[in-house]
């Protein structure tokens, strides 16, 4: 069986655990985005074509769909967005290939399409702004979110290095909680300015993660519209039959 | 008097029932026919392709895939084309009338953008057959090149303009394509960025 | 009625005479609609068959046409679901159809059983429909089971993994059992493919004969209401039971009342929120089927949770499966159990009232645990009530028995 244990006796016991809680659970910071703002999706897609897609993919994700969503032309989207790709019903894939990434990092980076629907925006939005030095770490920094993330700190030009403070628990011995961040050396942008960058990018994530969801909301007042008249209709119907019934 | 009225109203509330909700289940039915056609991903499969023609001697023929579908290029020589005249008193649609088998550009004896060059879809217009190409004049002596569908005997010209008395009613179908270069072909696409 | 019937006599087409002939249509229309009657007095309570009738036939047409693009093997079952929800034109409508429709399908079923256990639907002359019906729910168990892998996301994998691993429990044979559900040593692409053959063929076959004969059993016997009165005690010197309608056009008419308010509400949670808040669709599920890593927590979909919380009350896996495997099958006894005199809540005693709401606590905060962790007071409260639920079971024969009823009338009560 070698590598993966017989399915019997630990797996019951996993599951009496009741499966495993994440040692510390962070409080997340709400993205606070809007997914309807055209323009920070564009600014979010602009970012993560520039700053995340050379390493993500987004293998589900194509480039027309973006275009049609976040109202782009066709020369829009092969001039701000395809750098890796040539048509635009292409999907987004990472320009560096697979397994050299897998090579460098340990394990390949993972796809973004459904990053943000799977782990949540606030969860990409506070890991984008949680890399603190850590020199224990081989890529000397580590994740408030993702604690041992193999995830160097891709925008440290933007947002400068920070430092984490974390404090003794007083209740038990041995755990510590985190307390803050302090800024290290500072970035090109300022805290807000990077807090932005972040929020909108983690909105784009948002948006591939579910490229229909303003459609399904605004075909849906229509639906609960026809419904509603028809509840009429079938209520007068209703009552007019059952004058009958006595 | 009152009975009346009821039987009216009852009437006409379940005529109305009855409309809206066939109104709702045929606007429910709209998304399950929908979902049947090519989907984002079919229609990036299906998106134009390019086709070199540097390498294609005169005489010669290449197979090429576009959409899931045979495309023949043919590279027609001097003597070819002079063949086309010849036959068109056998043939059913000599000057490729029947609109929805070409592109407006292919309204003519040649059924191209240049004469030289043919572009026809590899489907008999009969059944779906590929159709074998067999330019040379002979052995028999009313075959004077074309394509011949090995399936159910329909015969083309070397245009792809159909036979007389054969199974397929039209000519082969002529897909829109331009010229990028000189030497570079792309079908799918008449016209615009592809 | 009558004048009707004979209207419909007269005007009997030739046509309609050579179907007849061959094929009885006109008389199982009569039957089961113009001529089905059911009691006047219905309330609330009794739309909820109609309902999953609705929702059988939402996961029937959405189920076909998500077929036609699913792809059942591990390497390109999470990548063809997600090209449903993007790239198939009106795909997403589809899936979250069928997503939302499996959650309603259960709430509907949970509904239509505490109808019957608030009416005593289950007893004499209707334990067959009860046994009938609970065969259903069992098929549908497995039938939202096996559905539940074919996305290949990691609850899919996870969940089935301890899911399956349940049948190891049984003494001597558990694992052979879990080898050939599995068809592999561990759940794979072969394990994914027959669940996929189960959930779209085997399942929803056995599924629309079950209702069919539930139907048929039902007409059979005639609908209880909510006095829990023979209507076909009391009939007219044309037959009719005096209490009763026709299903046609009364109920028809009521129904649809029901079931548009009943869409509203689909819609509402379709369009709007088809995650639930990660309860219809769970949030690890986007992220597909990792064998090295479970997700952080493991909880089953909400409709399994209640049975999962007793599973995980007993620190046994012997008797933690047995357990739940009797927590699931223990309603089936209903109709022997109960020796109640009268059918109706409206007519029970103090005690069976309290019984019953006990019951109702105990199901619904162990489907709330199953969602828990199994830590400290968590697993104190589930075994609490796991021994609720079981002593409701249990103790039925005698507190139904003792139980003071009061006189129940002889025709149902209805203002018109």
């Amino acid at each position: 069986m070698g590598r993966f244990p017989r399915f019997g006796v630990p797996l019951v016991a996993l599951l009496l655990a009741g499966g495993v809680f994440a040692a510390s659970t962070i409080e997340l910071e709400p993205t606070g985005n809007d997914p309807d703002n055209i323009n920070s999706l564009q600014r979010g897609a602009k970012n993560f074509m520039n700053y995340c897609a050379g390493c993500h993919s987004a293998k589900y994700v194509r480039f027309n769909i973006i275009g049609r969503d976040l109202e782009l032309s066709e020369d829009q989207l092969i001039e701000n967005l395809m750098f890796n790709a040539e048509k635009t019903f292409e999907t987004i894939q990472a320009t560096m290939p697979l397994d050299d990434a897998a090579r460098w990092f340990g394990q390949p980076p993972p796809d973004m399409s459904l990053m943000a629907r799977a782990r949540g925006t606030d969860y990409v939005y506070n890991f984008m702004k949680g890399f603190y030095l850590d020199p224990d770490s081989p890529t000397g920094v580590d994740n408030l979110v993702l604690k041992g993330t193999s995830m160097p700190h891709v925008l440290w030009e933007l947002q400068g290095y920070q430092s984490a403070t974390f404090v003794q628990d007083e209740k038990e011995e041995g755990t510590t909680h985190f307390e803050g961040f302090e800024t290290v050396t500072a970035g090109s942008m300022t805290a807000e300015e990077f807090d932005n960058f972040a929020r909108d990018t983690a909105n784009f994530l948002e948006y591939i993660s579910e490229p229909i969801r303003s459609t399904r909301r605004v075909l849906g007042v229509w639906v609960l519209i026809y419904l509603s008249i028809f509840l009429v209709i079938a209520i007068m119907l209703k009552r007019q039959v059952w004058k009958d019934v006595s | 008097m009152t009975d009346d009225v009821d039987r009216n109203r009852r009437h006409f509330l379940t005529v109305a029932t009855v409309v809206t909700g066939g109104v709702g289940l045929v606007a429910a039915s709209i998304p399950f026919i929908s979902s049947l056609n090519p989907s984002a991903r079919a229609q990036a499969q299906g998106a134009p392709v390019e086709v070199p023609l540097g390498s294609l001697e005169p005489g010669e023929m290449i197979r090429v895939m576009w959409r899931g579908r045979l495309v023949f290029v043919v590279r027609r020589t001097e003597e070819m084309l002079a063949r086309l005249s010849s036959v068109t008193d056998f043939l059913e649609d000599p000057n490729s009338e029947v609109v929805e088998q070409q592109p407006e550009f292919a309204v003519n004896q040649h059924r191209s953008r240049k004469p030289e060059f043919l572009v026809v879809e590899g489907s008999c217009t009969h059944l779906g057959c590929a159709p074998l190409a067999e330019f040379q004049v002979g052995p028999a002596d009313d075959w004077f090149g074309g394509f011949y569908c090995p399936c159910h005997g329909s015969r083309f010209d070397l245009s792809g303009r159909v036979y007389q008395n054969v199974p397929a009613p039209t000519n082969l179908r002529v897909p829109p394509y331009r010229f990028l270069r000189e030497d570079l072909i792309m079908i799918g696409a008449d016209s615009g960025v592809a | 009625m009558a004048r009707n019937e004979a209207e419909i006599g007269t005007k009997k087409s030739t046509f309609m005479k050579w179907i007849d002939d061959r094929f009885p249509y006109t008389e199982t229309m009569k039957y089961h609609i113009t001529e089905y009657y059911a009691s006047k007095n219905f309330n609330f309570w009794y739309i909820f068959g109609v309902l999953a009738m609705v929702v059988l036939v939402i996961q029937f047409v959405s189920g076909i046409f998500l077929t036609m693009n699913y792809k059942p093997s591990s390497a390109d079952a999470f990548a063809s679901v997600e090209y449903i929800m993007r790239d198939v034109q009106w795909g997403w409508l589809i899936r979250y159809m069928h997503s939302t429709g499996a959650s309603f399908f259960f709430v509907v079923v949970y509904l239509h059983m505490f109808r019957a256990m608030l009416y005593g639907s289950y007893q004499k002359p209707r334990e067959l429909i009860w046994i009938i019906g609970m065969m259903i729910f069992f098929v549908l168990f497995a039938e939202a089971f096996a559905g539940y892998l074919l996305p290949w996301g990691q609850m899919s994998y996870w969940g089935a993994q301890v899911i399956i691993s349940l049948f190891g429990a049984i003494p001597g044979i558990g694992e052979a059992i879990v080898e050939i559900i599995r068809g592999d040593y561990s759940i794979s692409d072969i394990t994914l493919n027959r669940f996929f053959a189960l959930h779209v063929v085997v399942l929803p076959i056995a599924l629309l004969g079950l209702v069919f004969v539930h139907i048929v059993a039902l007409h059979h016997v005639g609908s209880n209401n909510p006095d829990g009165i023979e209507i076909k005690d009391h009939k007219g010197p044309d037959g009719v039971p005096l209490d009763g309608i026709a299903f046609h056009p009364y109920h028809t008419t009521k129904d649809l009342v029901g079931i548009i308010i009943f869409l509203m509400i689909f819609s509402a949670v379709m369009f709007f929120a088809p995650d639930m808040g990660g309860y219809f669709l769970e949030h690890a599920n986007f992220e597909p089927a990792n064998v090295m890593a479970t997700p952080e927590r493991i909880a089953p979909v909400w409709y399994f949770t209640p049975f999962y919380a007793i599973l995980r009350a007993v620190p046994s896996k012997l008797w933690g499966a047995a357990l739940m495997a009797l927590s699931v099958l223990a309603p089936l006894f209903l109709p022997w159990l109960d020796r109640s005199r009268v059918k109706s809540i409206r007519y029970r005693g103090p005690i069976y009232k309290t019984a019953l709401g006990l019951f109702v606590i105990s199901f619904c905060t162990l489907g709330w645990l199953g969602m828990q962790p199994a830590e400290g007071v968590y697993v104190v409260m589930a075994r609490i009530f796991s021994v609720i639920y079981f002593g409701f079971f249990i103790a039925m024969p005698y507190y139904t028995t003792i139980d003071k009823t009061k006189q129940v009338p002889d025709r149902v009560v209805y203002h018109g």
